[in-house]
């Protein structure tokens, strides 16, 4: 009988580099950046590192495929290192990766490292992925986009319980103002300026109802992550340290795109993840339980419809919470306390860590300007695809108690 | 009895004024101001030969039981492919039996009519008992050409077979002459044409009434005893010079005021317009003009009225839009545009994927499980239904021809597109599943969540780098 993963894991050590459009290096650089803060921070010798995972999406634009590229540039020691790859996904997917195998005893110190390089393209959003699905699917899939896809969302949220676009867009743009006010504290972030209401609400369409400052930019980064058992986390001395709670990963069948039983106005693997990680960390009702999240706001829309996807908004009031400021900095729980992807970019394999990055950091009090009071237990969410049909982590991470 | 069982015909939603093309070019080839008048049919930069001849076939198909078709006789002087056979594709995009004979004929503007002909004949020696012939034309023309302000784009059809015969067949004649008023030299893309008037004199004006004294002599018949005469000629005054000349009753109106002339289809196109008000015992002549003549007559029977009549082309000549002269600059790559680096990333089409899949992606032809009888697409052999996720139970079905509705939609400024934005979005099929589908003929503002759309076989990827044009179903708003 499964047992689930909760407090079986402790995570020792965390990096991430500064995102942004990193004119100045390449993915190595990036990986390299991550590691040594991580490193540093678990006061390991690189030469106990017994495995590593790399996440990285993009592999043709970047890293190419397979680990190599984090074998050669961290140096590792002739040790099993894989690529994994999970669309939006991909960072918790190496997170996941490396924690299952400290827990189930074949190693003791393990690294997940997450890393995207998307800014040598030569265009702006993300590299041409219309055969990201395979060759049959360029055939006679529509040249979506990512933008364009949740942008569908934001109507079909509308129809569903009856919203005006316009009250939905000033929710949306809330969303937006809150992610940049955080982000400004952050100096790691991408961007670091604060926002206005108008300003969010004037800028130019980018796929309707979207527009610019509902979209999350496009960055270069890397995060990554040292685990190992918590008996080996005891046996370090280490003390007061973070364990993982949850960790799940719900992918679609192709129900919601070719079935008729999905709304289109929420994303059915959003919950179903949400659901198995309250049931693996033993919570019952996240409202109160949780601390802080750091969700996928790829969209200003899709942070919205998360909060009803985890069960933390009731349904068809998302934007209650939202203008009531429940989210915001000083609200009951923060989301997005780093910035989120609107001002981290989404570096994909990165993106997965960085979040799991801010939270270990606000659980250890490290968070500086940031810093929220005493949090407990935080959540992570990715969602990579589109609404209609997509790949879901959700990780649970809060402190460890005996 | 042999002849016309059904017909069909598609004209392009766009309208290209020739005012808009006088105003804005006659400063460089004042030959223009001659042909001001009216306005001609642009097809879609989704469109060609072969998707426009697929409209004009689903319009001619629809009270056609396709089961006996044994033959696709496609005409075109602007096919895709000069090799790989285009009625191939007309005959998967319209999921026809894998036993019928396709055929191209081309190579002049009286293929459309020679392909009648040639159909009759299959009919007449008992080689086929129904025939689909389709023609569609879209001819380059060079900017500020007086051809640019004469073609137009479009395509008809017609069901030939022996049951429920609605015009039968009377006779055909044939007359050929090597007469060049314009040719198109292989690997060229614009016709090069000759002087006006010599067109007008020796070539429509005596080769056409020549013809038609050759049917009647053949035929031992008067041109009087024509309801209809039919025959293209897209210099006004001449057309009604020729009706003068032959002192004929009635000749079928050459469509230039609305949408020029349409290359092989354009006698297609006009009789298809005749016979959406033809009578029972009305006589129509059709002739084909290029390098010559083809000459074919046909009577209406009682049985028209029996049938509910497609009227593709009347009403395609009343639905339109109007494109600006820019857009149809770029639409037909009349001007080299910048098409952003994103959009330069094409990779090649597999062409085992696409043969392995043909059906799914020239017919749209998805799946019905057998066990609970969901209709799907794409299809997969597990189903999706998740109360009964049965394996291997399928069988085809085809979403080609099912009316459906929008659930949710976008207009996308990022992705790669001829004429952002890309519409896009998830469409709910009459009876039953649903897909992700490109939208087009489309405007962003008269879409909404619940919007009834038709679905439109379109080019899906042009890939001038090696010559292919990939080709897939679109959604397209349903006229209100």
């Amino acid at each position: 009988m499964a047992t689930g993963i909760k407090d079986k894991v402790a995570i020792i050590g965390m990096g991430c580099t500064k995102f942004g459009e990193r004119w100045d290096a390449d993915a190595n650089a990036l990986m390299v950046e991550a590691y040594n803060e991580a490193i540093a921070d678990a006061g390991i010798d690189p030469k106990e590192i017994q495995a590593a995972w790399l996440a990285t999406c993009f592999d043709e634009v970047n890293v190419g495929k397979s680990a190599l590229s984090a074998s050669i540039a961290l140096r590792l020691p002739n040790i099993a290192v894989t690529r994994v790859e999970n669309f939006c996904a991909s960072g918790t997917e190496a997170f996941r990766a490396a924690v299952y195998a400290v827990a189930s005893g074949a190693y003791d110190i393990v690294l997940a490292m997450g890393c995207e390089k998307l800014k040598d393209i030569g265009y702006g959003g993300l590299p041409e992925f219309s055969q990201a699905i395979g060759i049959l699917n360029s055939l006679w899939f529509p040249n979506i986009t990512a933008p364009g896809c949740f942008a569908m969302l934001a109507g079909g949220y509308c129809a569903k319980y009856g919203l005006k676009m316009e009250d939905v867009k000033r929710a949306m743009a809330h969303i937006s103002v809150k992610s940049h006010a955080n982000g400004a504290l952050n100096p790691k972030a991408h961007l670091q300026r604060p926002v206005t209401e108008e300003q969010v609400l004037q800028a130019p369409m980018i796929a309707y109802p979207l527009g610019l400052f509902d979209c999350c930019g496009v960055s270069d980064g890397a995060a990554c992550a040292i685990v190992c058992s918590v008996d080996v986390a005891k046996a370090l001395k280490k003390k007061d340290f973070v364990t993982v709670k949850a960790l799940q990963i719900s992918v679609s069948n192709g129900e919601e795109m070719a079935f008729s039983n999905w709304d289109g106005a929420h994303v059915v693997n959003t919950e179903k993840a949400a659901v198995r990680a309250y049931q693996e960390a033993g919570i019952k009702n996240p409202r109160q339980e949780l601390s802080l999240l750091e969700v996928h706001d790829c969209f200003s829309i899709t942070e919205l419809v998360t909060m009803e996807d985890l069960h933390v908004s009731e349904r068809g009031k998302a934007v209650n919470d939202v203008m009531d400021g429940f989210f915001d900095k000083d609200g009951t729980i923060p989301c997005q306390i780093d910035g989120g992807l609107k001002c981290f970019g989404h570096p994909i394999g990165a993106s997965g860590l960085r979040m799991v990055y801010e939270i270990y950091l606000q659980l250890h009090g490290r968070a500086d300007k940031r810093q929220l009071k005493n949090p407990v237990l935080g959540l992570t969410h990715n969602l990579g695809g589109f609404p209609m049909m997509n790949v879901v982590s959700v990780a649970i991470v809060g402190r460890y108690k005996d | 009895m042999i002849g016309i069982i059904s017909y069909g015909g598609y004209i392009p939603l766009r309208r290209l004024s020739r005012l808009q093309v006088v105003q804005q070019m006659a400063w460089y080839n004042p030959l223009l101001y001659m042909l001001m008048a009216g306005e001609r049919s642009v097809a879609n930069w989704d469109e060609d030969a072969i998707t426009m001849a697929v409209a004009a076939s689903y319009d001619a198909l629809h009270n056609v039981d396709t089961k006996h078709i044994d033959a696709v006789y496609a005409a075109s002087t602007t096919f895709p492919f000069d090799d790989r056979q285009n009625a191939a594709i007309i005959a998967e995009a319209l999921s026809l039996n894998d036993g019928v004979r396709t055929v191209d004929i081309t190579g002049s503007r009286k293929a459309g009519v020679s392909a009648i002909v040639a159909g009759l004949d299959a009919l007449e020696s008992d080689s086929a008992r129904k025939v689909l012939v389709a023609a569609g034309d879209r001819r380059y023309t060079r900017a500020a050409s007086t051809l640019e302000l004469l073609y137009g784009d479009g395509a008809a059809a017609l069901v030939l077979g022996r049951e429920q015969v609605i015009a039968e067949f009377l006779g055909a004649c044939a007359y050929h002459e090597d007469f060049i008023d314009h040719y198109r030299g292989a690997e060229k893309r614009y016709d090069y044409p000759w002087e006006e008037r010599f067109i007008r004199d020796e070539g429509y004006g005596r080769i056409i009434p020549g013809a038609i004294k050759a049917y009647c002599e053949k035929y031992h018949t008067d041109i009087a005893e024509f309801t209809t005469v039919i025959y293209p000629c897209p210099f006004s005054r001449e057309h009604a010079g020729i009706e003068k000349k032959i002192k004929a009753s009635h000749v079928h109106t050459n469509l230039h005021e609305g949408i020029g002339d349409t290359g092989a289809a354009h006698p297609l196109v006009m009789l298809s317009h005749a016979l959406d008000s033809a009578k029972p015992g009305d006589k129509i002549l059709v002739l084909g003009f290029g390098q010559g003549c083809e000459v074919v007559a046909f009577q209406v029977t009682d049985a028209i009225e029996n049938i509910k009549r497609p009227k593709g082309v009347t009403l395609g000549l009343s639905h339109k839009k109007d494109i600006t002269y820019a857009k149809y600059l770029k639409f037909r790559n009349l001007i080299d545009a910048d098409i952003s680096i994103r959009a330069e990333a094409m990779p090649n089409t597999s062409l085992t994927a696409l043969w392995r899949h043909r059906k799914m992606i020239h017919g749209f032809t998805g799946y019905r499980c057998k066990a609970c009888g969901t209709p799907q697409f794409p299809p997969y052999p597990i189903c999706v239904n998740p109360a009964c996720n049965k394996s291997g139970n399928m069988e085809d079905y085809t979403f080609a021809n099912k009316p459906g509705t929008v659930l949710m939609y976008t207009g996308d400024m990022l992705a790669a597109s001829v004429d952002p934005p890309a519409i896009y979005g998830l469409v709910e099929f009459d009876g039953g599943g649903r897909t992700l589908l490109d939208f087009t003929d489309c405007e962003l503002e008269n879409l909404k969540v619940g919007s009834r759309v038709a679905m439109s076989f379109r080019i899906r990827r042009q890939d001038d780098t090696r010559g292919f044009t990939g080709y897939f179903w679109k959604a397209v708003p349903l006229m209100e």
